[in-house]
C-alpha cells in the first residue's frame, strides 16, 4: 500500500497543457483562483467553469481521475453546504405544506461555495497533473529568481524542494520496514493510550534518523562525483520558456478575468 | 589511465592515537580501456581506494595520477571529476530527480552542456543500459537492477573515460547482479571504457581482464584471474573464496586427480572433467 504513493500526481502523457511553460500555470493558476473567487452571479460563474472545463479538456487528462481528487475534500464540501443551506437568513423553503428551516437563499449560497470549492481542487490538479515536480520546482525557482538578487538562495531552495519530493517514498518503504522488523520483536505500536504509543514510536524514528543521515551522507557524496557545483553555471535538460502557446493562454486567461470582473462590477 | 605511487591513506584519528593506515603503501595501475577487479575481506579499504581514483579523498602519503592528472592539484578538480565516475552500492542513495531521464541529465546539467547536447547524452545512455523504455518513469517504482542500471546512465551521460564500480551489486538479486554486471561488461567490450570494479563476489571477478587483492590496506596479488584463482590456499588464508569451480578442481587435484588449477567457468570445468572421464 505503502508503493502506490504517486508522486506529485504527475501524468506522464503529451498534451497542449503539459507543453505550457510551469511558469505561466503558475501565474494563471494564481488570477483563475482570483477570478473562481470574484465570479458571484450566473453568468460569471458560468465563464469560470468554463474555462475550468476547458484547461481539463486540454489536459488530456480523464476525468475520472479528477473526480478521485475530489474525495478527501468531498465532507468539507457537503459540510459547508449544508451549513449555508439551514443557517442563511431568507424565504423559508415551503415542502409539502410545511415550512422548513432551510432558505432559498442559503440554497444559492451553497451551490455557490461548492461550485467554487469544486472548481479550485480541478484548476490546482490540472496544474500538478500535467507538470512534472521537477518543472514546478524549476518554474517556482525563475519566478523566485528576482529575490536572488536580495540574497535569496533560490536554486538550493529549489534543490532542497526536488530533492524531499524524491526521498519521500524512499523513507515511507524504510518507515514501513523498521515497523515490521520492529514488530516481528514484539513492539505494540497500536495499543494502549496515546502517550503510550506516542513512547512507542522512538525506537522507529530513531533508526529511521539514522539511516535518513546516512542517506544524505550518501548522496552528498554522489551528487559530488557527479560534479555538482551549486547553480551557477548549471542548464537544463527541458530548459523552460515562455513560448506563442504561453502567450495564447494567458490572453485567453487575461481575457476571461476582465470579462469576470467586468460583469462582477457592472451587473 | 589512473596511477597511485606509494598511496598511503589514514582517517583522522585523535591526537593520542597512533595514525592507523587504511591504505598502506599502494602502487596501482590501470590502463585505458582495462577492466580491473578488486576483491578484498571487508574493511580492506578497498572502497578507499576507490574513493581515491576521482578525488573524493586525498591521499595522506604519496600521489594519484588521473590521466597524468595530480588528485591534489586542485586546477584539476572537475577534469577528473569528469574523467573518472563513480556508481556505488545502494541504487536509492545515488538517484536525484524523480524522473528517470532527468536523473540522468544531472551530470551533464551539472557541467554546463547545452540542452540539446544534454538531450542526446540522455537517450544514448539510456539505449545503452537498456533503460530507455522506462525513461519517464520514477525510479523509486524500478526493481534494484533497474535503478542501478539508471545510476549507470547517469555516469555515462557525463562522459567520462574511466568507471569505477564499488560493490554495484552488494544490495541486489540475482536478477539485478546479472543486469548490472552484463551492463558493465557492455561498457567495457562496445565503448571500450576502462572500468574499475570493486567487488566480494569472485564469480564478477573472473570476468576481468586482471584481479588486484587486497588485504589490511595492502595489494598482496595482482594478476590475470586464471593465475589469482589458481593460488587457491592463499586466497583462502586471506578470509577470501575461490569460484564454485575452481575449488572443485582444487579438491580433485588434492584427492589424487590431474586437473589443470585455472579452471574459471563451468563450462571449462565440464570440458576438463569429460576429458578426466574418459
Amino acid at each position: 500500500m505503502l508503493k502506490d504513493i504517486t508522486l506529485g500526481q504527475y501524468f506522464p502523457i503529451d498534451s497542449p497543457m503539459h507543453r505550457l511553460d510551469p511558469r505561466t500555470k503558475l501565474i494563471l493558476l494564481v488570477l483563475h483562483i482570483v477570478a473562481i473567487f470574484l465570479a458571484n452571479n450566473a453568468i460569471t460563474c458560468g465563464l469560470v467553469t468554463a474555462l475550468t472545463l476547458l484547461v481539463m479538456l486540454l489536459s488530456r487528462v480523464p476525468l475520472a481521475t479528477y473526480l478521485r481528487g475530489l474525495k478527501p475534500i468531498l465532507f468539507v464540501i457537503v459540510f459547508t453546504a449544508v451549513l449555508n443551506i439551514f443557517l442563511t437568513a431568507g424565504t423559508k423553503i415551503e415542502l409539502f405544506g410545511y415550512q422548513t428551516p432551510m432558505t432559498w437563499e442559503g440554497l444559492v449560497l451553497a451551490g455557490k461555495m461548492a461550485l467554487r470549492l469544486v472548481l479550485l481542487i480541478f484548476a490546482s490538479a490540472a496544474l500538478t497533473y500535467t507538470t512534472s515536480p521537477i518543472a514546478l520546482t524549476d518554474g517556482i525557482e525563475k519566478l523566485l529568481s528576482p529575490f536572488a538578487k536580495l540574497g535569496l538562495p533560490t536554486f538550493e531552495l529549489a534543490m532542497m524542494m526536488s530533492i524531499a519530493i524524491r526521498f519521500i517514498p524512499t523513507l515511507i518503504e524504510e518507515t514501513d520496514k523498521i515497523m515490521k522488523a520492529q514488530k516481528a520483536r514484539g513492539a505494540d505500536f497500536e495499543s494502549g493510550s496515546l502517550i503510550r504509543r506516542v513512547k512507542a514510536l522512538a525506537p522507529m524514528l530513531i533508526p529511521l534518523f539514522i539511516s535518513a543521515f546516512r542517506r544524505a551522507d550518501d548522496l552528498a557524496v554522489a551528487m559530488e562525483s557527479r560534479c555538482y557545483q551549486g547553480g551557477n553555471r548549471r542548464t537544463r535538460l527541458n530548459e523552460i520558456h515562455f513560448a506563442g502557446i504561453d502567450l495564447g493562454a494567458t490572453c485567453i486567461f487575461l481575457l476571461f478575468f476582465a470579462v469576470t470582473v467586468a460583469l462582477r462590477f457592472l451587473l | 589511465m589512473i596511477k597511485t605511487e606509494h598511496l598511503r591513506y589514514a582517517y583522522n584519528a585523535a591526537e593520542s592515537e597512533e595514525l592507523k593506515f587504511v591504505l598502506d603503501d599502494i602502487d596501482f595501475s590501470v590502463s585505458a580501456g582495462e577492466f580491473v577487479a578488486v576483491l578484498g575481506h571487508n574493511g580492506c579499504g578497498k572502497s578507499t581506494l576507490a574513493k581515491h581514483f576521482n578525488g573524493l579523498l586525498l591521499p595522506s602519503g604519496g600521489t594519484v595520477y588521473v590521466s597524468g592528472m595530480d588528485t591534489k592539484n586542485e586546477t584539476y578538480y572537475w577534469d577528473i571529476r569528469k574523467s573518472v565516475g563513480m556508481v556505488f552500492q545502494n541504487p536509492d542513495n545515488q538517484i536525484v530527480a524523480t524522473v528517470v531521464e532527468e536523473d540522468v541529465a544531472f551530470a551533464p546539467e551539472n557541467l554546463g552542456v547545452p540542452s540539446e547536447e544534454i538531450r542526446k547524452r540522455v537517450d544514448e545512455a539510456l539505449k545503452t543500459v537498456d533503460m530507455y523504455a522506462l525513461r519517464r518513469h520514477a525510479p523509486h517504482l524500478l526493481s534494484g537492477g533497474q535503478k542501478q542500471r539508471v545510476a549507470i546512465a547517469g555516469v555515462i551521460a557525463m562522459e567520462p573515460k574511466c568507471i569505477v564500480f564499488d560493490e554495484p551489486t552488494a544490495m541486489l538479486d540475482p536478477k539485478g547482479r546479472r543486469e548490472v554486471i552484463d551492463t558493465i561488461l557492455k561498457l567495457k567490450n562496445e565503448k571500450h571504457m576502462t572500468v574499475v570494479l570493486i567487488t566480494h563476489y569472485m564469480e564478477e571477478a573472473v570476468k576481468a581482464d586482471r584481479v588486484v587483492v587486497m588485504h589490511k590496506g595492502k595489494i598482496v596479488m595482482n594478476d590475470v584471474p586464471k593465475k589469482v584463482f589458481s593460488e587457491v590456499k592463499q586466497l583462502k588464508n586471506l578470509g577470501l573464496d575461490v569460484p564454485q569451480v575452481t575449488e572443485l578442481c582444487y579438491l580433485l587435484n588434492k584427492a589424487g586427480c590431474s586437473l589443470p588449477n585455472d579452471i574459471l567457468t563451468v563450462e571449462e570445468c565440464a570440458d576438463e572433467l569429460e576429458r578426466l572421464l574418459q
